[in-house]
């Protein structure tokens, strides 16, 4: 008899919340981390098969965890040069592996030092940054191969490629699974991985085929989520989950009905998603007692300052603007800078942001300095320069939303040019 | 777990000459330093090369003859000058001990050994 409820989205939701547990729980038992990940890539084949069959088990995560440590050990058992790894696990061997209730995995304080070590292991910085997101999202997030490739719009043999490389080198160069001396500098990078892989979702929103792309945005919500809990408390974490929030609750106004970019001046505020503005707050709120001031937490002030703007008329300029000098103080990047100049020219006047803009050095290959250049240009009148700048930030853009919006703004600036002439 | 840690850096840096200013504080800084590793049951070996005017090359492909060739195996902004085979709990371990190496600038990449016959 079949049970018709259990879905393969069942098992896929279940890989998604689980798998990263259980892979942080089998890696620090038997000490290999690919052993664990495959271990537990064949228990949910194995789910596939037979819960359809045998109807969903009562303690799903402890199902998982027992299927696939016996896998585990099946894979040992049969692997004759893992035979000192098996004398190392032999207490592992010995046990009957059916009867063992594992009640550590509905335990959620015991498992999460593994699971913090596996994500700090994830974001070590002997592996570079595209293999630390791609790592995370596979055996934290629990990920498929094909669904982070797809996401990302890399080739899936690529991205296989990457991922065993990368257990490869942690396995031969000896990364350890452990909580890191520098836990600072790792959280960092953790930080910086779930911001990227926020971004990637909050950018390709709409591009690409989204029906068969995981969304990304979930993805990092739900990991900073899970590092909130399992770091020490740390206001960073918060400020980045605040900035998540504020990006999520105006993503469905920020492209039209044809996919057309639509800036933050000119989306409909009703149907930002309140809900998640209110979280976002309290989680800022939350952050700032801290008194521990950083960049995510600047971020998730300025987001804040527009999500809680009724209209975009009643955004506070000025406070922005001194939000990104802070920012900039703090993270010295002149990216930051031209989203200063933005706020500058809001709050003093377009000559003003135009000042901000040419002492920024060093980015003539970034679209959005010279896209920002152009919106300022044209709000300072200076219709032939701002045309020359938005043609410039078209050949540097990459993202087909932002090429069709610099189009737009080319062709509507070009003809406000000839009108001037004419008149 | 073993390491070997390759310091690549530019030759062309004088490093202070014995009875020199500075010689001693130079000297001593990398004393120091191996004294580290040795404390540490790290040590396991290290050497200083001369520099790459002196290296020579031999190419060897399949089918042909060996060629020698004069000079180092590439020509880069920096040189592979001296290394240390150290021994390490894990790469955290091994990293930790290279941050501590008195060189003012370079490149030192870090290799786990694979196998080593002479290993103890």
């Amino acid at each position: 008899m079949t049970d018709p409820t259990v879905s393969e989205a069942t098992i896929v939701s279940l890989a998604r919340e689980e798998s990263g547990r259980v892979i942080a729980l089998l890696a620090h038992r038997f000490g290999d981390l690919d052993l664990a990940d495959e271990s537990v890539q064949d228990a949910l084949l194995e789910a596939l098969e037979s819960w359809p069959i045998n109807g969903i088990p009562s303690n799903p995560p402890a199902w998982l965890y027992t299927v696939a440590r016996n896998k585990a050990i099946d894979r040992l058992r049969r692997a004759a040069s893992a035979r000192r790894r098996m004398l190392d696990s032999a207490h592992e061997l010995t046990a009957e592996p059916w009867q063992e209730e594992p009640d550590m995995i509905v335990e959620n304080s015991f498992v999460g030092d593994e699971q913090l070590r596996l994500l700090l292991l994830c974001c070590h910085p002997a592996l570079d940054r595209n293999t630390q997101v791609a790592l995370t999202l596979r055996l934290v997030g629990g990920l498929t191969t094909p669904e982070i490739a797809a996401a990302f719009l890399v080739p899936e043999a690529t991205l296989a490629q990457r991922i065993v490389r990368a257990k490869r080198k942690i396995r031969d160069a000896g990364i350890p699974l452990n909580i890191p001396a520098h836990l600072d500098e790792r959280v960092d990078a953790l930080l910086d991985v779930l911001y990227l892989i926020f971004n990637e979702g909050y950018l390709s929103r709409g591009s690409g085929d989204s029906a068969i792309r995981v969304d990304l945005m979930d993805e990092a919500v739900r990991l900073t989520e899970q590092a909130t809990e399992l770091l020490p408390p740390n206001p960073e974490v918060l400020g980045l989950l605040a900035v998540e929030l504020f990006g999520q609750s105006r993503v469905s106004t920020r492209l039209d009905r044809d996919g057309e970019l639509i800036l933050l001046d000119s989306q409909d505020r009703s149907r930002w998603d309140s809900e998640s503005i209110a979280r976002a707050n309290r989680v800022l709120v939350s952050a700032l007692a801290a008194m521990r001031p950083g960049p995510f937490q600047v971020q998730a002030m300025i987001a804040a300052h527009h999500a809680n703007a009724r209209t975009a008329a009643d955004t506070d300029w000025s406070a922005i603007a001194a939000l990104y000098s802070q920012l900039s103080a703090m993270t010295h990047s002149p990216i930051v800078e031209v989203n200063r100049a933005v706020a500058v020219a809001m709050a003093d006047g377009p000559l003003a942001g135009l000042a901000v803009l040419d002492a920024v050095e060093g980015l003539d290959g970034y679209y959005l300095l010279h896209s920002t250049r152009g919106e300022l240009l044209l709000r300072s009148l200076d219709h032939p320069a701002a045309v020359e700048a938005f043609r410039r930030a078209r050949t540097l853009a990459t993202n087909r939303a932002e090429k069709r919006h610099l189009d737009r703004r080319i062709s509507e600036t070009s003809q406000n040019n000839s009108r001037d002439l004419s008149i | 777990m073993e390491y070997m840690i390759l310091i690549n850096s530019d030759e062309s840096v004088q490093a202070p000459e014995y009875g020199q200013p500075g010689f001693e504080e130079f000297m001593g800084s990398w004393m120091a330093y191996n004294q580290i590793l040795i404390d540490g049951g790290h040590w396991v070996s290290g050497a200083n090369l001369q520099p790459t005017p002196t290296a020579t090359t031999l190419r060897r492909s399949p089918g042909a003859a060996d060629t020698i060739v004069d000079g180092p195996y590439v020509e880069t902004k920096e040189q592979f000058g001296g290394y240390y085979l150290i021994s390490a709990e894990n790469l955290d371990e091994a990293i930790e001990l290279v941050k501590q190496m008195p060189i003012p600038s370079g490149a030192l990449e870090i290799r786990p050994v694979a196998f080593r016959p002479d290993a103890a």
